[in-house]
């Protein structure tokens, strides 16, 4: 488990990370949300030790982290690279040998990495000729070539295609279920809500939430049912219920738990009912609420402003 | 999670040398330009071979055969046996051949020519008496040490830059392309810039080493043993010292290129390191036949690798000299590359606006 403690970093005059702590759980992929410039990136390079912080402190199952163990970690930082000219599978198997694997191994395992990626059939190309998200998947090979023990990627889906969404995240959820704490950014809030068992949200340098995604929206979901039946106009008669949204056999509506199952009850008495759920946000919805709710907002940390606590 | 051990220290600057050196022997640009590089010094000694021996074509006489049996073999001179002397002096007439050697006074013939008298014809005719030399001015000709100083200076200066840029290029590529945080996610800094050093210095040192090579083999093929033995020692020195100096020089051009983040940076930033680069081809060419300046260019680390062969060429140079200038080299080598790899590692994480030299060596990375 890989734990972040009381994290500060400032440059200059701006600060980019004010007291972050959380938690990326081995075997779980943990899904980083923030707009732009809240931090994510600052978060990961300290993580990888690319950066120092001012104060706080990154450990890896409880000790701190040094070199020696972060060679054992897989790395896509924010902004991509490859050597231009070299052989996509020449560069895999590069790194792979530079993490002590031997030649032979080596280029098995970047073979068999781009096998997963669908990206084979290249590995014999520059990778200055490869597509843009051609290179992003082989930026994906390189950071899993060494078969890491944690796993740091900065945005890995940006430019990427559905498919090949899925492909890549498919290879990161096998990483994560291998007992790996898996640490990935994403502005794609849908991929990320498909993907992530955890999730932690940034906003101006400090952590706005963190949690599991269940958890997460357990917690925003408040009060709110559906309720998909033939007719529904009853509904506002009923005391203790607060109808949102109401069309002619589907209605949104909030109450409390006990008034929820009566008005099941009392829906199934007046014919058959199609769907009768709590309404439970989406990660986009959330994430809205939590950057409408603070006086956070993606701009702070752009203009040097102090983030009102 | 079953990673491998990782490289020691050694082994990973041995696999980062090895895609240094790879990458630049798979690629068409080097390759070729290397090969012209080496066909052009042998076009050099092959023409320059063939210019020396049109001067000293044989000379053409006629001479009867008892004049001819007489004097023997003449150097420069091609002796044509004809039956008398008017035989001889028939082909002057004809131009055939340039004298007619004839009998003359004691063991001396007379020579008759038509309008001019050709000197090799005299000189080989005249007796000099035995000189031994003691101090041999072995490059007094001016012209000769021009050339072995600027040929010399010339592929110092040359390889020098080429791989320096080269080593320049790739630092300042890897933090561009911000592969140097995964790099540096799996080996140390100082196997990076190690690394980095070693693979060109060992294509650089290749490629001397096939000059010089070319260079013998073509002197020894043209039969210019004369030139070969003058050359010999301080090609043989040249190639030392150069494996010295280039370390020296590359490791500056590695800890230059560090402290920025963009191409468009590098040309400034690596300007300095280039004059120091240049400066030993300038010295020994303007002041090749100035001693005083050369001595000392001989004992300055940068100016040494270029400066020691040519005084070595020239002569007048003790054994021990070329030991000490190379314990000086290797002290500010070794001084040198712990100060650039300083550098080196508190700027290569360090994107954005160039660093200051004096922030490098002061603050710690990041």
């Amino acid at each position: 488990m890989i734990e972040l403690e009381h994290v500060t970093r400032t440059f200059g005059e701006r600060r980019a990370l004010d007291d972050v702590s959380f938690v990326v759980r081995r075997g779980r992929t943990t899904g980083f949300v923030g707009g732009n410039g809240a931090g994510k990136t600052t978060a990961m390079r300290i993580v990888m030790g690319v950066l120092t912080p001012d104060a706080g402190q990154v450990r890896l199952d409880g000790r701190v982290l040094d070199p020696a163990t972060r060679r054992g970690f897989g790395y896509m930082p924010e902004e991509r690279g490859l050597y231009p000219k070299m052989k996509v599978v020449d560069q895999l198997a590069f790194l792979a040998r530079l993490h002590g694997y031997d030649a032979s191994t080596a280029r098995a395992r970047a073979m068999d990495l781009l096998e997963r990626l669908d990206l084979a059939a290249r590995a014999g190309d520059p990778v200055d000729s490869l597509s843009l998200g051609n290179q992003q998947r082989a930026q994906v090979a390189a950071a899993l070539v060494h078969d890491p023990d944690v796993l740091v990627l900065d945005e890995p889906f940006s430019g990427l295609d559905p498919i090949a969404v899925d492909a890549v995240a498919s290879v990161l959820v096998a990483h994560a279920r291998a007992g790996a704490p898996v640490l990935f950014s994403s502005h794609q809030l849908d991929v990320v809500e498909r993907l992530c068992d955890d999730l932690v949200i940034i906003a101006g340098g400090r952590v706005v939430a963190a949690g599991s995604r269940e958890e997460l929206r357990a917690a925003h979901a408040g009060s709110r049912f559906e309720l998909v039946a033939s007719d529904t106009g009853w509904l506002r008669e009923v005391p203790g219920v607060q109808v949102v949204e109401f069309a002619a056999d589907e209605a949104v509506f909030d109450a409390d738990e006990a008034t929820a199952q009566e008005v099941l009850r009392a829906a199934l008495v007046r014919g058959p009912v199609r769907r009768f759920g709590p309404v439970v946000p989406t990660l986009a919805e959330i994430f809205r609420e939590l950057m409408a709710d603070g006086a956070v907002h993606d701009g702070a940390a752009h203009d040097g402003a102090q983030v009102a606590a | 999670m079953s990673a491998p051990t990782p490289p020691s220290l050694g082994a990973a600057t041995l696999l980062v040398a090895g895609r240094e050196i790879t990458t630049q022997l798979r690629s068409k640009a080097f390759l070729i330009s290397s090969a012209l590089l080496l066909l052009a010094v042998l076009a050099g000694i092959v023409v320059s071979s063939l210019l020396a021996g049109r001067d000293s074509a044989a000379v053409p006489v006629a001479a009867p055969t008892a004049v001819a049996a007489q004097v023997g073999e003449l150097k420069g001179v091609d002796v044509q046996q004809v039956p008398d002397e008017d035989a001889a002096l028939a082909k002057v007439r004809d131009g055939s051949v340039k004298a007619a050697l004839l009998p003359g006074t004691g063991s001396v013939p007379r020579v008759v020519v038509l309008t001019s008298t050709p000197q090799a014809v005299v000189d080989a005719l005249t007796v000099t008496p035995k000189v031994d030399v003691l101090e041999p001015d072995r490059a007094g000709d001016g012209v000769v040490r021009y050339v072995v100083s600027l040929a010399f200076g010339l592929v110092f200066m040359m390889a020098a830059i080429t791989f320096g840029s080269t080593i320049a290029q790739n630092t300042v590529t890897e933090k561009q392309t911000r592969i140097v945080e995964i790099l540096l996610s799996a080996v140390p800094v100082r196997a990076l810039l190690a690394g980095k050093v070693v693979g060109n210095s060992v294509l650089a040192l290749g490629q001397i080493t096939a000059l010089v090579s070319v260079a013998v083999i073509g002197l020894a093929a043209t039969g210019r043993d004369d030139v070969l033995t003058l050359v010999g020692a301080p090609l043989a020195w040249f190639v030392i010292f150069f494996a010295v100096g280039f370390v020296l020089l590359a490791s500056i051009y590695a800890a230059s290129a560090a402290l920025v983040s963009r191409m468009e940076d590098l040309g400034a930033v690596i300007q300095p390191v280039t004059w120091l680069t240049i400066a030993p081809y300038f010295v020994v060419v303007f002041f090749n036949d100035n001693p005083v300046v050369l001595a000392v260019a001989s004992y300055v680390p940068f100016s040494a690798p270029v400066a020691m062969p040519v005084r070595m060429f020239v002569g007048g140079v003790g054994w021990a000299e070329p030991l000490i200038s190379l314990v000086l080299l290797v002290v500010a080598t070794v001084a040198v590359v712990l100060l650039a790899a300083r550098i080196y590692e508190r700027s290569v994480l360090r994107t954005g606006p160039r660093v200051r030299l004096a922030e490098a060596l002061r603050r710690s990375a990041g």
